[in-house]
């Protein structure tokens, strides 16, 4: 019996030859992960340790994304712990203010992320980084404490769902973001409980970098432990020139075995709208009625990408935001909002009446930069819409691509991008 | 370990916004983030909730964020375990981590109702009942998990191999 991916990077990082699910397993790590939130919790239990070195300063990756540039006093004093720690440890992957960029956007581009690893990131999104064909999940912080010091973390192999997407034949307007809500609407924000979601088919063949990253953030939001795609031409066209070390390629064995394998019409799916209060409420936007709104989140570590931009940009060129709306437009890197402001997509969503902001986790989280009153509404193309996510614990968040969202900031609704644009 | 304590339950799909929102998220003081523990779920809660309670909830308990500040606020709030059908993986990692018991196990987690006072043996995975005599059985911890827990949590743990290996 073969392995899949999954199995075989674990395998490789644990020292086996073989693993299976269900096994414990403790796996050496690539790059352990961690932001504003997360690493002060890590740090003191860090310091608790005893230890005075980190396993490997050059591994260890911190980012200062969610409350960024500080929003208040207590959010400085947590930068400022992570600031000192990385001094002090040398530490040279500490992304400042003005470099730093959403850490899930920021990883990939730095190329310090690569096919084969392990990665672990105190941030439940760290799975996004599967789509390079990477083993990565999102830990708490004392894991990543742990992880910093011994460069090892334990794991109960997962079994793997596989999802094929039958057919390139895309509806217009359709992207990651709308086959990943798809597959959430279908198994359920638990449908994956514990388990590796594996993205193969034409489907996913033909989709970007970008599109890809966009997936695989949100099998957590499926519950998954990580979302991984096979590394591809497409993927080695992105690592080229971005990757400063050597990295492996792994692939599913033909015989490897699944927990379940699930098919999908690349074609039956339409632009995806999910509702308040789980990303599992995913509906044709077309079928979503007259839903005004209240703010418009373009950005986040699912939807910040240049390609996102793109597409916003190309519904929003020429026009306004409804007056009823506002629209806050956040690119996810430094390198990402300078290639905005070349392409003169920044023009474009500045002439369109929308704010544009230095990159930041921002509202997604409910942090600053839009946060909701009371029974307010937004679309975001942000990941999650549990209740209280954006502000007010009475205010409500529906998720969808960067298109929707832009067309729906100018209409005033929930809108179809071919409203706006043929 | 046996805990007794009387019970609070919530229904399925708990996330962590839930438990703790991203809004408190600026400190990670325990007590500070006791006090709005679950608020947004029953904004009484921080204030009800006393020091050994038990948690009892529907499957998928602690979805969403790897915060570790929820089961942190959890702990601080009072909680001494938590019983669902099903956790979140990172949560259920967390909550192993930093020494939060929780329990896996369905009949449970719908045979007791808000307020009943339950015995938990965390060594066993027995669940007693003490208001209507009902017991369940949960499943025991993997034993690679067992040593994390025996040794307090994963720090201690680590300090005890790092120690062993000179
Ligand atoms: S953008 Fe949102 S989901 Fe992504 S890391 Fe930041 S807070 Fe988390």
């Amino acid at each position: 019996m073969g392995m899949t991916i999954t199995e075989k990077i674990l395998a490789a990082h644990a020292g086996e030859e073989k693993v299976r699910p269900g096994q414990l397993i403790n796996a050496r790590l690539d790059v352990v992960l961690g932001n504003d939130v997360t690493s002060p919790v890590a740090i003191k239990e860090f310091e608790n340790l005893g230890t005075d070195k980190v396993f490997d300063p050059e591994r260890i990756v911190l980012v200062p994304d969610h409350f960024t540039p500080n929003k208040d006093i207590k959010s400085a004093e947590q930068a400022k712990l992570i600031r000192e720690f990385a001094r002090k440890h040398e530490i040279i992957n500490y992304f400042e203010v003005g470099r730093m960029g959403i850490e899930h956007c920021l990883l990939p581009e730095a190329g310090l992320v690569l096919p084969g690893d392990v990665i672990i990131g105190a941030d439940s999104h760290t799975c996004t980084y599967g789509a390079l064909g990477a083993f990565a999940t999102g830990v708490g912080s004392t894991d990543m404490a742990a992880g910093m010091a011994t460069g090892e973390a334990w794991f109960k192999v997962p079994s793997s769902i596989k999802f094929i997407f039958k057919g390139a034949d895309f509806n217009p307007w359709v992207s990651g973001k709308d086959l990943i809500l798809y597959a959430i609407g279908q198994i359920g924000v638990d449908g994956a409980l514990y388990q590796a979601m594996e993205f193969t088919g034409e489907g996913i063949e033909a989709l970007s970098m970008d599109s890809r990253f966009t997936m695989c953030n949100m099998a957590i939001e499926a519950g998954g432990k990580s979302g991984i795609i096979v590394p591809d031409e497409t993927t080695l066209t992105y690592v080229k020139g971005r990757a400063k070390r050597e990295f492996k390629l792994y692939q599913s064995d033909p015989d490897a075995e699944y927990a379940r394998v699930l098919e999908y019409r690349t074609k039956d799916i339409e632009p995806q709208v999910a509702f308040p209060h789980l990303p599992e409420n995913a509906r044709n936007v077309a079928d979503a009625g007259d839903i005004k709104i209240d703010q418009v989140v373009i950005g986040s570590c699912t939807n910040g990408r240049i390609e996102d931009l793109r597409l916003a940009a190309s519904l929003m060129e020429g026009k306004k935001v409804h007056k009823d709306v506002r629209c806050v437009v956040i690119p996810g890197t430094q390198a990402i909002y300078l290639q905005a402001v070349k392409e003169g997509l920044v023009d474009i969503f500045i002439n369109a009446q929308a704010a544009v902001s230095t990159p930041t986790c921002g509202p997604c989280l409910g942090g600053h930069m839009g946060i909701l009153a009371k029974g307010e509404r937004a679309l975001a193309t942000t990941n999650r819409n549990f209740v209280g996510r954006m502000g007010h614990p009475e205010s409500e968040v529906y998720l969808s691509n960067p298109a929707v969202a832009a067309a729906s900031a100018i209409m005033g609704r929930i809108a179809h991008p071919g409203e706006v644009k043929k | 370990m046996i805990l007794k304590g009387k019970t609070w339950k919530f229904g399925a799909n708990i996330d962590t916004d839930a438990i703790i929102p991203a809004r408190y998220l600026n400190t990670s003081q325990p007590e500070e983030l006791a006090k709005h523990c679950m608020e947004d779920a029953d904004p009484d809660f921080p204030h009800k909730v006393s020091q050994g309670d038990i948690m009892v909830a529907g499957k998928n308990f602690g979805c969403g964020s790897s915060r570790e500040h929820a089961p942190i606020a959890l702990k601080a709030a009072g909680i001494s375990c938590v019983i669902a059908p099903t956790f979140a993986r990172i949560f259920y990692r967390n909550a192993i981590n930093i020494g939060l018991p929780i329990l896996e196990c369905e009949e449970a987690a719908e045979g007791i109702q808000e307020g009943d006072v339950v015995e938990v043996n965390t060594d066993t995975g027995a669940i007693k009942n003490l208001t209507t005599g009902a017991e369940f059985q949960a499943a025991p911890f993997p034993e690679f998990i067992e040593k994390i827990m025996a040794a307090g949590g994963l720090m201690a743990y680590v300090k005890e191999r790092t120690r062993n290996n000179g």
